[in-house]
């Protein structure tokens, strides 16, 4: 599962660092740092670390990774 | 209604193709699909990877937290495209519409969207840029191979240019216990996005983080041993630093040279766009099937003099695409403009600096709150008697509350009472912004003037 989180919007209320403690970590007082790319098992927390986070900034993968983006063959 | 029906024809049945695939590319293509889009979609890429996310590179990855081919971008939804990766866009025929790629083929388009972003500028001189272990960081292969040598644990890394780029890059490296130098023309680090009031706090941090930190040189040769590896560099002031990796950031160049003889207002300051995201041609008449977003364009912001701006942002890229993906799909009364106000974030030495507006505008600052010798205020930017832009330390949550100052042109010095009236909050000093014809490692915010054909390099400063 690929994840972004807006930083623009984050203001470090570390929600999802407690509910998904694998993926986001805080850094210093009030930075994020957060794996692009979770592990399936991880697929429960992320989404309630994206459900939770207040100002909405954690976006993950609506669809399964595509297939269609793989190559350049057209 | 003839363009009612013209235009039902393109979201039915026409053809969109998007040259850039990276986070505008990306997003736009998603929201023309939102919007209905049913036409054919083209996306090509000079990379040969699906679109990925760049922040990730100085920060994650350098860390080791992730691997540099893990930052492809989630995807809001399914695009049914057609993905000519690792294909660079060699020309564009505004007559016949068509786009030209590197492998000979034209793509033929009833729309196009050119986001095609920025490269890492290369050291100048080019035996010296071939040398192993000198590097730039822009694409995920950068990032991979910087990561790789990293690990390799070199004995010091240089780091030429501290703009936002190099000073993450010399945050990850300290934090993975490696020595560093930065190298900086400029009198302190990020001056040229923030001003010397920031950049001296921003030296300081560097410097306590255990940074050999260099300002007010150049770096003139990188020398090489025998087997061509990078083994030294020497600085203007006469000193040498013995080195085994080099990271040159010094800022970007925009990717219009495939459009050079197109017709199309596209040079080194990037392509003029009107604020719907329309290119102009060079004529500065605005075009009506060519849209522009992302690093690459300019676009004139009405909250700021309607100054052409060119944002290197992660969040605009996001918005102008949404905007121009609309725009694209829209008669002309329902168009929307690109009003997205300026914002960026950096992570460094611990330290979460975030920024709203242009504070390169600012001409003076003040601390409103919080205190720069504890590392932890906010800087807001004064510009002929109006707030025009803010950066927090540590301090990101009051930034919404500084946006709508700026929005509303709130008077400067701000007409409230600093909040925590620390003595160096009460009045405001000169920001200390390097002479802006002198080209540094870069504002990520550049203002580019008015006129849309304008080509040259010289900048034309507001005050």
């Amino acid at each position: 599962m690929r994840l972004v989180v807006d930083l623009n919007r984050c203001q470090g209320y570390a929600q999802c660092a407690f509910l998904a403690p694998d993926v986001f970590a805080m850094h210093g007082e009030e930075g994020l740092l957060y794996t692009p790319e979770a592990d399936e098992a991880q697929r429960e927390k992320l989404a309630q670390a994206a459900a939770a986070c207040p100002v909405q900034a954690i976006l993950v993968d609506a669809v399964d990774p595509p297939a269609e983006a793989v190559s350049g063959e057209r | 209604m003839n363009g009612d029906a013209s235009l039902e024809q393109l979201r039915r049945e026409g053809r969109v193709v998007i040259v850039g695939a990276s986070l505008a590319g990306l997003r736009a293509a998603e929201t023309l699909r939102e919007k209905g889009f049913a036409g054919s979609l083209t996306m090509i890429g000079d990379e040969p990877y699906e679109p990925y996310d760049r922040p990730p590179l100085s920060k994650q990855v350098l860390l080791g937290m992730a691997g540099a081919d893990r930052t492809a971008l989630p995807r809001r939804r399914a695009l049914d495209a057609t993905w000519r990766l690792g294909v660079p866009a060699t020309g564009l025929d505004m007559a016949a519409g068509r786009v030209r790629l590197a492998d000979g083929d034209e793509v033929p388009y009833d729309r196009l969207l050119i986001a095609t972003g920025v490269r890492a500028r290369p050291w100048p001189h080019a035996a010296e840029a071939e040398l192993d272990g000198v590097f730039v960081l822009r694409t995920r292969d950068d990032g991979a191979a910087l990561a790789r040598r990293l690990a390799e644990r070199p004995k010091r890394v240089l780091v030429i240019g501290a703009g936002f780029t190099g000073s993450e890059i010399a945050s990850a490296c300290r934090e993975r216990g490696l020595a560093v130098t930065v190298a900086e023309r400029a009198a302190a680090p990020l001056v040229g996005a923030l001003g010397g009031v920031v950049g001296a706090v921003a030296a300081e941090l560097q410097r306590e983080h255990g940074v050999d930190l260099r300002c007010g040189v150049m770096v003139t040769a990188l020398e090489g041993d025998a087997t061509g590896r990078v083994r030294a560099a020497h600085l203007s002031d006469g000193s040498s630093v013995e080195t085994d990796v080099v990271i040159v950031s010094l800022g970007a160049t925009r990717n219009t040279e495939w459009l050079a003889g197109s017709g199309l207002g596209a040079g080194p300051r990037g392509i003029a766009c009107d604020a719907g995201c329309r290119a102009f041609d060079i004529r500065g008449i605005v075009t009506d099937d060519i849209y522009v977003a992302g690093d690459v364009a300019r676009s004139p912001h009405a909250l700021f003099g309607y100054q052409f701006l060119s944002l290197e942002h992660w969040g605009n890229a996001v918005s102008q695409a949404e905007t121009a993906a609309h725009n694209m799909l829209s008669a002309s009364s329902d168009r929307l403009p690109h009003l997205w106000m300026p914002a960026f974030w950096s992570s460094q030495f611990g330290v979460n600096i975030k920024s709203v507006g242009v504070p390169t505008l600012g001409t003076e600052i003040v601390v409103s709150q919080g205190s720069l010798a504890d590392r932890r205020f906010v800087g807001v930017y004064g510009y002929q008697g109006r707030v025009i832009g803010a950066v927090a330390f540590d301090h990101a949550r009051w930034l919404p509350f500084y946006q709508e100052l700026i929005e509303t042109t709130v008077p400067f010095p701000p007409p409230f009472p600093t909040v925590d009236r620390r003595p160096e909050g009460r009045r405001p000093v000169d920001a200390d912004f390097p002479d802006p014809s002198v080209p540094t490692h870069g504002p990520t915010v550049t203002l580019s003037g008015y006129s849309p054909a304008d080509r040259r390099m010289t900048f034309t400063p507001a005050h």
